[in-house]
């Protein structure tokens, strides 16, 4: 019998003894639950897309919907009224029910995009200091702040902005609405930074210490070797570290929800009020009967959504093989 | 060594997990709860009522949720509900689809009165407004405080989502169905439209009396002519106050047992004594 405990796991010659026996299996079950964990992960994510994907489906092809709500009017400017110039306008609860997509897009885009110029560049800053910069008391600090933001329930975020960013931006700026893209935009900031700063955290601290020491050895000054060789090294990782936030902000419900005046104006203005797509299906879903056609545009905008950040994932993943492919070639 | 713990600690979750499932559909049999569901104008009342009620009569449960009238209404359509309360009538439409699933007629109860107050900002100096002029500034017509007699300053209306039944109540009787500005804030909830108006010395909002706190209640009249009127206990109750409306029970078919003995209690003296009680006004007078 051999001696030592490196015994291979398809031993048939040998009878082994029963701890060991029970180990093995022990370890299979654990590969087994672990590989079903992952498959629930993916199985429930494909559910979802069929659930949506069914009950937004009646918007192409349902000749009842379709009269209140076809592909045309989601998406092209409508005359609502004879001699009125064509427009585009949510207005669900009317007489003529409107279901113009393109201001509670443009609300959407508005506010994401503020938030990722607001957060990433913080927030990648923040991690390039932690990692390279801060000394180690100022780094035990600074993380676990960071990370507990991002344990902050979205429904505080958003009162704090309706009741103390709100009243500061308009007491500072005096603008004639207090719930905006731009405080909606901080607000969301604050749940996009966490992310961003966590995972482009971990990019920098994988660059290899030989980088660095490389770098200070031909005389770079320690700006130099973080700002010319740490951060285009960890590139891939603080792209998507961005991806990441990029997809929480589109998908965040509650904090546009509150602060963001939910009004769908169609104007790019900053600090007029938007409507997202997310906090329309919140405040509009739980009234509705199934199956009208409210419902279904509902629905349609959850697919689209969906879609959506399923395409800058897409778009962001490809990007990020790019550069790595392009960070390996170099060396 | 490892490998046992891995195997503790999945058979100890299993076994959680297995415990977790073994209850749940016996237990409460005995005592089915009522659930009541519907108008966040009405959750405050129907908590009320059901607090006082269970106090009265213990070993009963009422389960009291809001979400919105139309929330209410879906969840009667869908069964989810013994009774629904509502800020609003139900629709015709609505109506029809209990016929259809239930086989039953609704059973419509007014139950209280609420008197839908406008609001504005303390600093605000406006007198009053007459409801022409409320329907103009929420159908984006006014724009600017200068025009209804008061400083020059933007308007900012805040209303309710279009779940609500006081965003369809203030749309059938005020705007007279037509549809609201774009500019229109929407906030989810009057609570928070309280909030928003008094921060914000131009803006202008709509909810129930009951909420009325850190804001002004402008008088309103009802043209250019008549008087204006507070809401108030008297004013709604003999319909001079011009926004004023029922809130409502709604059961499939008549109701029976424990949901019937609650609704009688309801109507009955100590129910309604409770609506002054949270700001509401009794629906029967004696």
């Amino acid at each position: 019998m051999r001696s030592s405990g490196v015994l291979p796991y398809h031993s048939e010659v040998m009878p082994l003894p029963k701890l060991q026996r029970i180990g093995i299996l022990s370890d299979r079950f654990a590969a087994f639950i672990i590989k079903g964990s992952a498959f629930v992960a993916i199985l429930s994510l494909i559910l979802i897309f069929v659930f949506i994907g069914k009950e937004a489906l009646p918007v192409l092809t349902s000749p009842e919907v379709r009269s209140e709500a076809s592909l045309s009017r989601l998406f092209l400017p409508q005359v609502h009224h004879a001699g009125e110039a064509a427009e585009f306008s949510w207005q669900p609860i009317s007489d003529v029910p409107k279901y113009s997509l393109f201001p509670l897009f443009i609300g959407t885009l508005k506010v994401t995009l503020i938030a990722a110029l607001i957060a990433i560049p913080l927030a990648v800053a923040a991690a390039l200091y932690t990692s390279e910069f801060a000394p180690s008391w100022a780094r035990e600090t600074i993380k676990p702040c960071i990370e507990v933001l991002a344990g902050i329930p979205s429904v505080v975020v958003g009162f704090f902005c309706l009741m103390v960013i709100a009243s500061w931006l308009q007491g500072a700026f005096g603008w004639t609405y207090r719930l905006n893209a731009l405080t909606a935009g901080i607000g969301l900031s604050l749940a996009v930074i966490p992310i961003v700063y966590t995972v482009s955290e971990d990019a920098f601290s994988s660059v290899p210490q030989a980088f660095r020491e490389g770098s200070i050895a031909m005389g770079a000054s320690s700006w130099q070797t973080a700002s010319r060789v740490v951060l285009p090294a960890a590139m891939p990782g603080v792209l998507a570290a961005c991806i990441l936030g990029f997809g929480r902000a589109i998908g965040e419900t509650m904090i546009v929800l509150m602060a963001s005046g939910n009004a769908a104006v169609l104007s790019w203005s900053p600090v007029d009020s938007i409507r997202t797509f997310s906090a329309t299906v919140a405040a509009e879903l739980g009234e509705l009967v199934q199956g009208s056609p409210h419902y279904h545009v509902l629905f349609f905008i959850g697919a689209f959504l969906f879609l959506l950040t399923f395409v800058i994932n897409l778009i962001g993943r490809w990007w990020v093989g790019r550069l790595q492919k392009k960070l390996q070639g170099a060396f | 060594m490892r490998n046992r713990c891995v195997v503790l600690m999945l058979v100890s979750a299993l076994a959680v997990a297995l415990s977790g499932c073994g209850r749940g559909p016996d237990s409460g049999e005995q005592h089915r709860p009522v659930t009541v569901k519907g108008s966040d104008t009405m959750v405050i009342l129907a908590q009320s009522w059901a607090e006082n009620y269970m106090k009265e009569h213990p070993g009963l449960t009422i389960q009291v949720t809001g979400g919105g009238s139309g929330v209410g209404i879906a969840a009667l359509i869908n069964g989810g509900t013994d009774i629904c309360n509502a800020s609003r009538p139900m629709k015709p439409a609505e109506k029809n689809q209990v016929r259809s699933r239930h086989g039953k007629d609704v059973k419509e109860i007014p139950v209280a009165l609420d008197g839908l107050a406008i609001y504005v900002s303390e600093s605000n100096p406006i007198q009053s407004l007459t409801e022409p002029q409320i329907k103009s500034i929420y159908t984006g017509k006014i724009t600017n405080w200068r025009e209804l007699g008061g400083k020059d300053a933007r308007l900012v209306a805040y209303g309710r989502e279009n779940s609500s039944g006081t965003y369809q109540f203030f749309k059938e009787h005020v705007l007279n169905n037509e549809d609201f500005a774009r500019e229109v804030q929407t906030l989810p909830g009057t609570g928070a439209i309280v909030n928003a108006v008094s921060k914000d010395p131009a803006s202008i909002g709509y909810g129930g009396i009951a909420y009325a706190s850190g804001i002004r209640v402008v008088p309103v009249r009802k043209d250019e002519k008549s008087e204006a009127v507070s809401p108030s206990l008297a004013t709604v109750k003999t319909g001079q106050y011009p926004l004023s409306r029922n809130l409502f029970f709604y059961t499939i078919g008549e109701p029976s047992g424990e949901v019937k003995s609650f609704i009688d209690w309801v109507l009955d003296r100590e129910g309604q004594k409770l609506c002054e009680a949270v700001g509401y006004y009794p629906i029967i007078q004696k």
